[in-house]
């Protein structure tokens, strides 16, 4: 681990590696982020506004508890399991395919630090890029749950917009960046090793993808249990 | 000049190399020849570094290759030019990005040097104007040529050949031995070729070491391979009825 981030041989080379990484990571996965955080976010709208029908509960509370929900964890977390699917299957068996075709030992050949060269521009770009599409996640949430009372009657769009901003506690948002933060380095660094201790073959690289997206899920939903009891 | 020293490799279990020891010399075409798993490949891995030997050591030009930290070893490795098996080019680049791929990391060139390197070495390959091609638009045996060229780019003093013929015609073969011998004489690198083709042994062996059960069996020229009494050496180059009806011609 600790030669992926050695001092690089020249920074130029590796800082363009790092920005194809973030377009890869970041803008390649904005389009499944956007759409499943606008369904989600509408969905917990509608189920928690069904599950506080009451007349003793002010219907703001709805916009309050979806707010809490995504940016504690709906964004956060299922972004995150998301992202390992989308962003660290495609680690894996990228890295995964330069070892078993070679382009691994041809890199070491010439005197380049494999890990840095290879692993650290991603993990550069996960811890910097899942924290923005989280944000981005986050917002379009909000603005799915915002659609569905606009759609449906059981909430107006007025009492939501009011939830939304009653009784905010900044503690979450920290929480989320944290999670955000760790899910990226969590993604990046597992596939990135499943993929570059690959041996074998096509079935071995597929393997490996599939063990780093599994192996990934598990540590996120683990962080995400440690990082919010410590947190909270 | 590489000198092997008393080198031994296991995998678990499985002595793979046993007590090798050989020298390779400069402006020579050094060949490592024998049957599969007989060591070839572990051989020029440990030579090149991608494998710790077990046992024994690698010298380059008298230093100490084994023994290195990964700092020191850079400064050989960027004398060190490889060709593998299966060309290992960067899918994601172009083929004059994949040459001027170590000049981006190693040199303080100009763009327009490392430009004229790349078209200089596409040239000696005989790939002018291939510079924007991806490696999947490639053929076979245009895949090894770009694969030397990028090997030769930063002018290296030691050059290692994994399978240089597999997957080709014979005529390509040919000529990718060809141009191997030339580089190697032109520019007097060391030169180390794993091969099995026995066109390669006869046509450009001008120093052959044949492993056999993970020992060296045998070490000769092109030349003295056709006289050799040893059996096991036989047994394996004149092991086709053209080969031997070639051999009692001789």
């Amino acid at each position: 681990m600790w030669l992926s981030f050695r001092k690089p041989e020249k920074f130029k080379v590796y800082w363009a590696e790092v920005m194809r990484e973030m377009v890869s990571q970041g803008i390649g996965s904005l389009g499944i982020i956007a759409i499943i955080s606008v369904f989600i976010g509408a969905v917990a709208t509608i189920q928690t506004a069904f599950q506080l029908v009451s007349d003793l509960v002010p219907r703001s509370v709805v916009g309050g508890i979806t707010r809490d929900s995504t940016i504690l964890e709906f964004s956060p977390t299922i972004s995150a399991l998301v992202l390992a699917g989308r962003i660290g299957s495609s680690i894996a068996s990228q890295i995964g395919t330069m070892r078993v075709t070679e382009q691994i030992d041809a890199l070491e050949i010439m005197g380049v630090n494999t890990p840095g060269y290879i692993v650290s521009p991603k993990i550069i770009a996960g811890v910097s890029m899942v924290p923005l599409l989280v944000i981005t996640s986050v917002l379009l949430g909000l603005g799915g749950g915002y659609l569905a009372c606009a759609a449906s009657n059981t909430v107006s769009t007025a009492d939501y917009l009011s939830g939304l901003t009653d009784g905010f506690n900044t503690i979450i948002v920290t929480v989320c960046a944290v999670k955000a933060v760790a899910f990226g380095f969590i993604i990046t660094s597992i596939c990135a090793y499943q993929g570059f201790y690959t041996s074998g073959g096509a079935l071995e690289v597929g393997q490996a993808a599939t063990r780093g997206v599994v192996y990934s899920c598990i540590m996120i939903l683990f962080a995400d249990l440690i990082i919010s009891k410590v947190l909270l | 000049m590489i000198e092997v020293q008393d080198i031994n490799k296991t995998f678990g279990e499985n002595e793979v190399l046993r007590g090798i020891t050989a020298s390779f010399k400069p402006g020579k075409n050094n060949l490592i020849i024998g049957g599969s798993g007989s060591g070839k490949t572990t051989l020029l891995k440990c030579i090149v570094g991608l494998h710790e030997p077990t046992k024994g050591d690698v010298l380059y030009d008298g230093h100490n290759f084994t023994d290195m930290h990964f700092t020191e070893r850079v400064h050989i490795r960027k004398e060190i030019g490889m060709l593998f098996q299966n060309s290992a080019l960067f899918d994601s680049m172009t083929v004059e990005q994949n040459i001027m791929f170590p000049l981006n990391l190693f040199t303080e060139m100009s763009k327009e040097e490392k430009l004229d390197r790349a078209n200089f070495c596409l040239k000696r390959v005989n790939l002018e104007g291939k510079n924007k091609l991806f490696p999947s638009e490639l053929s076979g045996g245009m895949k090894k040529r770009v694969g030397i060229a990028r090997a030769i780019s930063m002018q290296p003093k030691y050059l290692f050949v994994d399978e240089p013929n597999s997957g080709l015609d014979p005529l390509t073969s040919i000529l990718i031995d060809e141009l191997i011998a030339e580089l190697t004489e032109e520019y007097s690198i060391t030169t180390v070729v794993v091969t099995h083709d026995m066109n390669s042994v006869m046509g450009i062996g001008d120093h052959i070491i044949f492993l056999y059960n993970g020992q060296k069996w045998w070490e000769g020229t092109n030349h003295e391979i056709a006289h050799s009494d040893n059996k096991e050496l036989n047994e394996f180059v004149f092991a086709s009825k053209f080969m031997k009806a070639a051999r009692e011609k001789l």
